[in-house]
């Protein structure tokens, strides 16, 4: 018995300490605080689907080339200070095709769309293409021609060189014309690459393409080895000066590996977000008293411990979304108020075992035992059943905002699971309840109304 | 018992409702919102004196984009001063000209809520997603069901439970969509988007709960009856099993249906119609399983017999 206690006074001190952590780190700018949702915070935002048509299409490959995106873009929004922006890369599917990659840029208390996409702004794409040998005798104007008739793969060969392997670039000024030139450093791969594209293509033009656009088309000579090359041609004058700084630093900050299209964006402003917790803070006490009372009324002195543990559970879940972290939006909210609500279901589970054992007139402590164990297998397969669900969800989901409501879902029945069986047990189990009396019973629901209402039906 | 006793009403019920529902939906359709048809959703707000609709009509009418807006989007007034908004799938241009327009040239400032743009590939990929969803956790359950009472094959074998729960299943997704389809035609703004879709499918996971303690009990009661002087016959068994459980399948959807109920009052806006189906489908998850589930056992096993004879 002694020992019984114990636990459950170890148990309700170890729900205090975690809802103190929870309570404590939502002032004052804790690293543990509560990660809000867009809609809940206000901000924007923007998913981008890349165009992957040529790029390899190994998934290691295409897995790198969202990552160095997601670098670029990061960088980017990093550059505008904005307070914990989030650029991530979400699988959307689950067939393994490259077609799958989102790029999605959170950026919270950002309102105005107009900064949003300027900030993300049209990043260069640099790409390097070997003219095809049929099309070298061609004039430069019959070369566009035959761009616009048959499409730039029937005159230019993919070299694979591209501005993800570019490490630096820098302005430079011809000697004599004193024009800008943009001087293109690449990494240790791309200074292969470029070797071997120059050693085995001497006599070849390579043109280098920006943003779709012919910058240049230089002969090359012989092999070049150290993986340096410049673009030069079309900045003279302060005008041209001007372009080739700009486009210096637009590569500096991440020529693109993959060009980008937006195909979403979703803004709330901050004022609703901040009505939206409020009300949804309201909602949650106001559910939690309305259960509570309902539980202390149907099932008295059970219920008042149904709802310590319920306690425990809010305190545990609460915790585990700080700690994991997983981003509350309204409808995870609704999830977690959902779940308590479901929460309540095991408990319920047991305690109306209990009281059919109490009915068949076994004593206290055996009806408690009974309790659980009978509705231990209800308990487990209805609530997989659950879990079943919010897996699926969670990975079928197409926005983040039902990935959030899965998590909060999924976490929510697996909590109740584990609270049901130690926090409830543990707290009926320290009730004396040897040898207990006629009101000991009445309280845990001996003689309740119902057994009349179940005899009828 | 009477609930399995008249069996018969229940199942006249639900097949009534059923047929409301899919009549709904067959007349006047499902009301997509831009989640699954793609397109933009502006809710914005006035600061000063919120112009009428019409004067708010012709600026945007009086916009030139190509394809034409004109004629073919919804303006719904929000509150006191705000207005929604919803229309394709707009670019960037179109939208700084839009808010341009909508606040006479910042001659009647305007303040953008909420933005909401989807192009449409996304939407029909959602929309996808979210069918297949429903179908893989229908799927799931029933595996899930004919795994866990595999065990529980007379009379009726343990596949017909999943099969049973199907049946059951699709009662709770017809009748809230059907619902939720009539609210729409008489008010405006019930869509059917992602959050409507995360709805049913939490119905059916709570639906299921529901279903597989009253199974459970079946499943006991048939073992225990098994080792009776006097056994019961099967539709005695399931009807105690109702009965033992029906408290606390009512007590556990009624804590959760207070729980949303509390969400759908005073919670915020964003989860009004996700918390009014959540109620909607409780309400029909837990009728499912007591009156329709449970009964639907003892339909096919005197079906079974029957065969026998």
């Amino acid at each position: 018995m002694i020992k019984r206690r114990f636990w459950a006074v170890i148990l309700i001190l170890a729900s205090f300490i975690i809802g103190y952590f929870v309570y404590s780190t939502e002032s004052g700018t804790s690293a543990w605080k509560f990660k809000l949702g867009l809609d809940l915070n206000g901000g924007t935002e923007l998913a981008y689907k890349p165009d992957l048509t040529n790029s390899s299409s190994t998934p290691a490959e295409v897995q790198s080339s969202m990552s160095v995106l997601r670098d670029v873009i990061e960088r980017r929004v990093n550059l505008f200070g904005v307070s914990e922006p989030v650029v991530r890369v979400e699988r959307i599917g689950y067939t393994g095709s490259a077609d799958e990659q989102q790029l999605i840029v959170d950026l919270p208390g950002v309102t105005d769309i107009d900064k949003a996409v300027a900030m993300i702004g049209a990043t260069p794409t640099l790409d390097f293409r070997l003219l095809a040998t049929s099309s070298e005798k061609l004039s430069d104007l019959d070369l566009q021609a035959k761009i616009k008739k048959d499409g730039i793969d029937s005159v230019f060969e993919y070299t694979g060189l591209t501005g993800k392997l570019l490490q630096k670039s820098q302005l430079q000024f011809d000697q004599t014309t004193g024009a800008g030139m943009v001087a293109l450093q690449f990494n240790s791969d791309g200074s292969k690459l470029f070797a071997q594209i120059t050693k085995n293509n001497v006599d070849r033009r390579l043109a280098i393409f920006l943003d779709g656009a012919i910058q240049s088309m230089p002969v090359i000579k012989e092999e070049i080895d150290g993986g340096q090359a410049v673009i030069s041609g079309n900045f003279s004058g302060s005008a041209g000066i001007k372009e080739a700084k700009a486009l210096v630093d637009s590569l500096n900050l991440g020529a693109l590996p993959v060009p980008i299209q937006l195909i979403s964006t979703q803004t709330v402003g901050a004022s609703l977000g901040q009505n939206a917790v409020d009300a949804s803070t309201k909602a949650g006490v106001i559910a939690f008293i309305v259960i509570a009372i309902f539980l202390i009324l149907v099932y008295r002195l059970p219920g008042l411990l149904a709802v310590v543990a319920l306690m425990t559970y809010t305190a545990i879940n609460m915790a585990l979304f700080k700690l994991i972290p997983v981003t509350l939006t309204a409808a995870g909210i609704a999830a977690f108020i959902l779940s308590i609500g479901m929460a309540v279901d095991a408990n319920i589970l047991i305690f109306e075992r209990m009281k059919e054992e109490l009915k068949r007139g076994r004593e206290l402590g055996d009806a408690v035992q009974e309790g659980f164990h009978r509705a231990w297998t209800s308990i487990r397969d209805s609530n997989i059943s659950s879990m079943i669900t919010a897996v699926i969800l969670f990975m079928f989901s197409s926005t983040s905002v039902v990935k959030g409501f899965a998590l909060v879902f999924f976490i929510g029945v697996a909590v109740s699971m584990f609270t049901a069986i130690t926090a409830s047990r543990t707290l009926l189990l320290a009730i004396k309840h040897d040898h207990a009396g006629k009101v000991l019973k009445f309280l845990f629901g001996g003689k309740f109304k119902s057994s009349n209402l179940e005899s009828k039906i | 018992m009477f609930i399995v006793k008249f069996r018969k009403i229940f199942y006249g019920i639900s097949a009534l409702l059923f047929i409301i529902s899919i009549g709904a939906m067959c007349v006047w359709g499902l009301n997509f919102g831009i989640d699954f048809k793609g397109g933009t959703s502006v809710g914005f707000q006035y600061a000063n004196e919120r112009p009428t609709i019409e004067v708010v009509k012709a600026e945007i009418d009086s916009l030139t984009f190509s394809p034409s807006i004109s004629g073919s989007y919804t303006l719904v007034p929000t509150g006191d001063k705000g207005y929604n908004l919803s229309l394709r799938t707009i670019t960037e241009e179109e939208r700084v000209a839009l808010v341009a327009a909508i606040s006479a040239n910042t001659a009647n400032p305007v303040t953008v809520n909420n933005f909401n743009s989807i192009g449409p590939v996304l939407g029909q990929e959602a929309a996808q997603k979210s069918l297949i969803s429903i179908i893989l956790v229908i799927l799931c359950i029933v595996l899930f069901l004919t795994f866990a009472f595999r065990k529980v094959s007379q009379p009726v074998s343990s596949w017909k439970y999943g099969i049973i729960s199907i049946v059951a299943l699709m009662h709770d997704v017809i009748i809230p969509t059907g619902v939720f389809v009539i609210l729409g035609h008489y008010f405006a703004g019930f869509e059917i988007g992602t959050l409507f879709v995360t709805a049913i499918l939490v119905i059916l996971g709570f639906s299921i709960h529901d279903t597989i303690v009253v199974f459970d009990r079946v499943r006991e009661n048939l073992k225990n009856n098994r080792s009776e002087k006097h056994p019961r016959p099967f539709d005695g068994v399931v009807g105690m099993s109702i009965s033992q459980t029906f408290i606390r399948s009512i007590n556990t959807s009624l804590t959760t249906m207070l729980a949303i109920f509390v969400v759908y009052l005073i919670g915020p806006a964003a989860t009004k119609d996700f918390s009014l189906t959540l109620i909607i489908g409780i309400f029909c998850g837990t009728y499912s399983s007591i009156f329709i589930g449970s009964n639907l056992l003892v339909t096919v096993q005197k079906f079974q017999d029957r065969k026998k004879k």
